[in-house]
């Protein structure tokens, strides 16, 4: 495939990232149904309000405007018969493995006016108001998945019980471009602490680590965690022991305002110190919990009724809720041939044990269950890379995530050689060799002479053509890319690489392993860098090249901080190796031209072994670059610079009109098929944030692709709000 | 060579159940599965007997007379791991039809006897809305091409009238009788608060009506008249006599007793609230299968030494109420006999076919507390194709109970263990 004979496509209706924020399904309705529950003991009635959208577990309960209307009607006509005095409790609860999992994003995204958006906020608060005004206690029972707004509805009753087997509790409004502000944001830090609160609210979103049920439990976001056999009998009960007072939970002060000052304080230094203002949310979430101490209800209610408005009508929000769409629909990669095509894989062979082999070849044996073999050439490196697998394997068991006997199995599976015959019986082999195109050649030369003729051959390569790769193969349709990220447990992205000759079967069996190593596939056509590296790597370069020109290093450390990505440059650098980004910098101007600059200092720094960065203030905190390293760019510079040195908006103005041209060219060439696919692989395999939509939607929204390429990347209102 | 297991006599420590439903699409358990009622009763018997370690129970056997679906996979170790029970605590699948959950009873009282376990939880459980009589049953052609057995054995409602047919004296205006005093029965227990203590509470789902709790039986016809069931359509036979007013309605429901060596329950500080004499189960023809429980009776009455005037409590199963009759007339008992289900029977709380055994058991453990001039009392039911199957019980309540001596050792003597 090649980009002068394939015209760039256009989303089409089957896309499921284009669907999913183009145009608002229909509203699965939450309806909240209530049932009388007799209390033991002549405890009275309890009224059980199930929250259910009649969907299987596949679809998970939310909340749009016709369901907070039906929850509303339903909490009212509850609250008549509590006062007419046959009711003495209320309590919500969900359909299996759902209380609930939050407001439905495609409805909010529909939104277009103030006036909606404030409408938004204050149907949720006036629908969950209702059970603070019941006058009976409340409780929720959570049964399940309660993510944001169904959090928040938890968090609005007196009581709650969790299942023990919950594991998503969370309010991840601010990972979204959103605060909880269905009362989340003043209750949470009222109910556990403020210190707490913002681990609730701010750093487990930004770090998607939910609660499980024994971790709220722990720090007062549940009362009581009951065994999930009988976990809705246990609740009544537990609820007729708190109505008859013989179970009293207690309630912590609130911090005292000193305390709060401090806890509010530092965390608005530490979100200076990493997002450096690049997103509203955090900074308005940390807003609302500074004052929830010394607001009333009404006014926090107010006031994040307020927030939630101007952050639905926020270009950051609408770039969340698409990358949102994007990652979720991730799963089914765009492009991929039919899965029936697919070679059934039973033993994989890596060629090479270096790290990286050693990873793959763990992380098949893992999730692919099968026998995995090493080749190496010497045993020394063989026994290298087995000791990696070791460690690995450790590791795994040591955090408790892998049991002594999967282990062992896990240890028995992986083996290695130094006889490329041993890898005769494999249906896919992975060569991990060194970067130079001339041995990943030969070995899948020698790799061809021992395997059957319908083995796939895949490699790892970053940057090499897989087609130049194949080409002189007895069969080169064989041969696909799959190229993983570091480290290879961690990263969800693999780039499955379709060269010139990749046949149907092959690429099929790329994307068949890598959704069975639970991976995030995107295909890609065989050009320099694909999508990652590509990007990533031209970042790099302009920032040396800015440097290069006399811009001070610190100057360029610091320009790219209105994107809030997830590390400054030199740190990425440091990250990569910097001896890796300047071969790779190298290797794409080879192929691609002089935008990716040529840069002496960053060749020096790299011949003198010489770190880039400092070490980071604290644990989290960025590693900004060692201003030592300037000396080092001025002593390799031969003659004075040649161009002007620029100040941080002249660095990251140069940075983003080359990703936007880079981008245009990307496209042009059919590296993939659309802008949503760059913007997959940059938040999966580099980070970049869901408020950047990836890199597209801000490119638009800031003008730099009108300006750059004359167009947008995405049709207005895709990823933003829309300006007519 | 190793010592030789005393006979331990063996205790019914406790038993519950969960409220029993009406078999249809839109009864109680309409939407719930049959393996999480049994796991809700075993989870209950735990909770009432903080004492009791759980691995300390050494065996789980639980009944169903259809083993598939939410039945199947051996109910007694599937029902022990769902309801949390360690790991090293076994458990089995067992079927014996009506008499499923009596069967585990005495069957783990057989292992409890040769000590072979020490604590046993057994019980029964049949959804039959998810799974209808006879459903899936492949019979074997020889029942018919020999004439083993009568074209309609299997049809239940059909044995009971070729038992009205057996005796003239078997009247329909009887057996309406008997099944309005059971409705009646049923009801002035409940509302004595007799029935509400041994239920467990069954979350229950209904995708239309969201989360309830089942906390009553549901198929009790309070207020039935002999007049309003007079004119009831006799649905097994032209011009029959049974009726939906004199059988067992279809039912869901699950039932669970915790049972121990009499020694090994003064060892743990769990209560005895009856201690086992007896067992015995008698085949008869499958074509008046409710006759079962008269020869069963007889030979356990045998067994324990006793005869039919030492019991002072019966609890039979009401599949229907010409064969409670059938029994009475047998053993010369007046049909309104109050040692006779006291709390009404099947006929009004419903009969989950595999569970119903436990429920007997569970209710005389109850009427024994209450009754403690009462030394001797009785569980019968009858059995699907011709069987009876008949547990006595002592009451310890009783004057002249007398515990069982036990030994630093544990066991008893085995002369001391003679049935009195």
């Amino acid at each position: 495939m090649s980009g002068e004979t394939t015209p760039t496509p256009t989303p089409t209706k089957n896309d499921p990232t284009t669907r999913a924020v183009g145009s608002p399904r229909a509203e699965r309705v939450a309806h909240a149904l209530a049932r009388d529950v007799r209390l033991p003991d002549g405890a009275g009635t309890l009224a059980l309000v199930t929250i259910d959208n009649g969907l299987d577990h596949t679809k998970p309960t939310t909340f749009g405007p016709t369901g907070i209307a039906e929850l509303t009607a339903t909490l009212t006509s509850v609250r008549d018969r509590v006062r007419a005095g046959e009711v003495q409790a209320v309590a919500v609860t969900g359909k299996p493995y759902y209380l609930a999992a939050g407001a439905d994003l495609t409805q909010v995204t529909g939104v277009t006016s103030r006036e909606e958006a404030l409408a938004l906020g204050r149907g949720g608060h006036a629908a969950y108001g209702l059970l603070h005004d019941m006058g009976v206690p409340t409780f929720a029972f959570v049964n399940g998945v309660a993510l944001g707004g169904g959090f928040e509805l938890a968090l609005n009753c007196d009581y709650r019980t969790a299942a023990a087997d919950v594991r998503a509790l969370a309010l991840p409004e601010t990972g979204l471009g959103l605060v909880p502000g269905w009362g989340g944001a003043y209750l949470v830090p009222r109910l556990v602490g403020v210190q707490d609160a913002l681990d609730v609210i701010l750093t487990r979103p930004a770090a998607n680590k939910p609660f499980t049920a024994q971790q709220a439990e722990r720090i007062g976001l549940v009362d009581v965690v009951l065994d999930t056999a009988d976990f809705l009998e246990e609740s009544v009960r537990w609820a007729a022991r708190v109505l008859r007072g013989e179970v009293v939970v207690p309630r912590r002060e609130l911090d005292d305002e000193a305390t709060w000052r401090a806890v509010t304080d530092a965390a608005r230094a530490r979100l200076d110190a990493t997002i450096h203002g690049s997103r509203p949310a955090p900074y308005r979430a940390l807003d609302l919990v500074a004052h929830a101490r010394d607001r009333s209800r009404e006014e926090a209610f107010a006031a994040e009724d307020e927030a939630l408005a101007d952050l639905i009508l926020s270009d950051e929000m609408r770039a969340s809720v698409y990358a949102f769409g994007l990652v979720s629909g991730g799963k089914r990669p765009v492009g991929a041939p039919d899965a029936a095509l697919a070679r059934p894989v039973t033993r994989v062979g890596i060629v090479g044990a270096g790290l990286m082999a050693a990873q793959i070849a763990l992380l098949l044996a893992q999730r692919l269950g099968v026998p995995v073999v090493m080749r190496d050439l010497d045993d020394e490196r063989v026994a290298k890379g087995l000791e990696a697998v070791r460690s690995g394997v450790e590791r795994l068991t040591s955090t408790g995530r892998l049991s002594p006997a999967a282990a062992s199995r896990l240890l028995g599976s992986v083996r290695g050689t130094t006889d490329l015959a041993d890898l005769a019986d494999c249906d896919l082999v992975i060569e991990a060799v060194t970067e130079v195109l001339s041995l990943k050649k030969r070995v899948f030369a020698e790799v061809e002479q021992v395997v059957s003729p319908d083995a796939v051959l895949a490699t790892n390569t970053s940057a090499l053509s897989v087609t130049q790769m194949a080409a002189d193969l007895q069969h080169p349709e064989r041969v696909v890319g799959l190229h993983f990220f570091n480290p290879v447990a961690a990263m969800p992205l693999v780039e499955v690489v379709q060269a010139e000759r990749t046949s149907p079967e092959a690429l099929a069996t790329g994307f068949a392993v890598a959704s069975r190593l639970r991976k995030t596939a995107v295909l890609v056509a065989d050009r320099p860098g694909f999508v990652v590296n590509r990007l990533l790597v031209l970042l790099l370069g302009v920032i040396v090249d800015a440097v290069e020109k006399g811009t001070p290093v610190e100057v360029a450390d610091r320009a790219l901080r209105p994107l809030g990505l997830p590390m400054p440059p030199f740190e990425l650098f440091d990250l990569v190796g910097p001896a890796v980004g300047l071969h790779v910098l190298t290797s794409l101007r080879e192929d691609l031209g002089e935008r990716f600059p040529r840069s002496p200092g960053l060749a020096r720094l790299v011949e003198d072994g010489t770190t880039v960065v400092l070490p980071a203030a604290a644990k989290g905190l960025p590693k900004p670059v060692d201003p030592a390293i300037q000396a080092t760019f001025d002593a390799a510079r031969e003659a004075e610079p040649l161009g002007e040195p620029l100040d941080e908006a002249g660095v990251l103005d140069s940075v983003l009109a080359a990703l936007t041209r880079e981008i245009g060219h990307m496209l042009d060439e059919g590296v993939v098929a659309t802008p949503q696919q760059i913007d997959l692989c940059m938040i999966l395999g580099a980070g970049w944030g869901f408020h950047l939509g990836g890199i597209t939607p801000y490119l638009d929204r800031t003008g730099c692709s009108e300006r750059v390429l004359g167009r947008r990347l995405l049709p207005d209102g895709v990823a933003n709000v829309p300006t007519a | 060579m190793p010592a030789a297991p005393a006979v331990r006599r063996t205790v019914f420590v406790d038993g519950v159940r969960t409220p029993f439903g009406r078999a249809r699409p839109d009864g109680l358990y309409g939407h719930t599965r049959a393996d999480d009622l049994a796991v809700k009763t075993v989870r209950e018997l735990l909770r009432r007997h903080p004492q009791l370690p759980p691995e300390r129970v050494d065996e789980v056997a639980i009944a169903a007379t259809t083993q598939a679906g939410d039945q199947g996979l051996t109910l007694g170790r599937t029902v022990g791991v769902l309801a949390g029970l360690p790991r090293s605590v076994p458990g089995y699948a067992i079927d014996r039809m009506c008499a499923g959950a009596m069967t585990a009873v005495t069957n783990l009282a057989g292992q409890i006897g040769v000590g072979a376990a020490d604590v046993a939880l057994a019980g029964g459980v049949e959804h039959m809305g998810h799974h209808p009589m006879g459903f899936d049953a492949d019979p074997n052609p020889r029942f018919l091409s020999e004439r083993l057995v009568a074209a309609d054995a299997l049809n239940m409602g059909v044995t009971a009238e070729n038992l009205h047919d057996r005796d003239a004296g078997l009247t329909r205006e009887r057996a309406d009788a008997y099944g309005v005093a059971s409705q009646r029965k049923y009801a002035d227990a409940l509302a004595a608060g007799k029935i509400d203590p041994d239920l467990v509470p069954v979350a229950t789902r209904d995708p239309e009506r969201g989360w309830g709790l089942a906390t009553a039986d549901e198929p009790p016809r309070p207020g039935t008249t002999v007049e309003a069931i007079a004119a009831l359509p006799t649905p097994f036979r032209p011009g029959g006599r049974v009726t939906a007013g004199t059988s067992a309605p279809l039912t869901d429901g699950a039932t669970a007793c915790l049972l121990a060596a009499e020694d090994t329950a003064a060892e743990l500080g769990l209560p005895v609230r009856m201690r086992l004499v007896s067992f015995a189960y008698a085949g008869v023809e499958p074509e008046i299968m409710g006759v079962g429980p008269v020869p069963a009776t007889h030979r356990a009455l045998e067994r324990a030494g006793l005869t039919i005037d030492d019991i002072g409590l019966f609890e039979i199963n009401e599949a229907f109420a010409v064969q409670v009759l059938a029994f009475l007339d047998a053993f010369g008992i007046a049909d309104d006999d109050p040692r006779v289900n006291p709390y009404g029977g099947a006929i009004a709380v419903g009969h989950p076919l595999a569970s119903s055994g436990v429920r007997l058991m569970t209710q005389l453990a109850r009427q024994f507390a209450e009754r403690p001039e009462v030394r001797y009392g009785l569980t019968t039911m009858c059995v699907g194709l011709g069987q009876g199957g008949t547990v006595i019980w002592e009451n310890p309540h009783h004057a002249e109970y007398e515990p069982t001596a036990t030994t630093a050792a544990g066991a008893a003597p085995i002369d001391e263990e003679v049935a009195p």
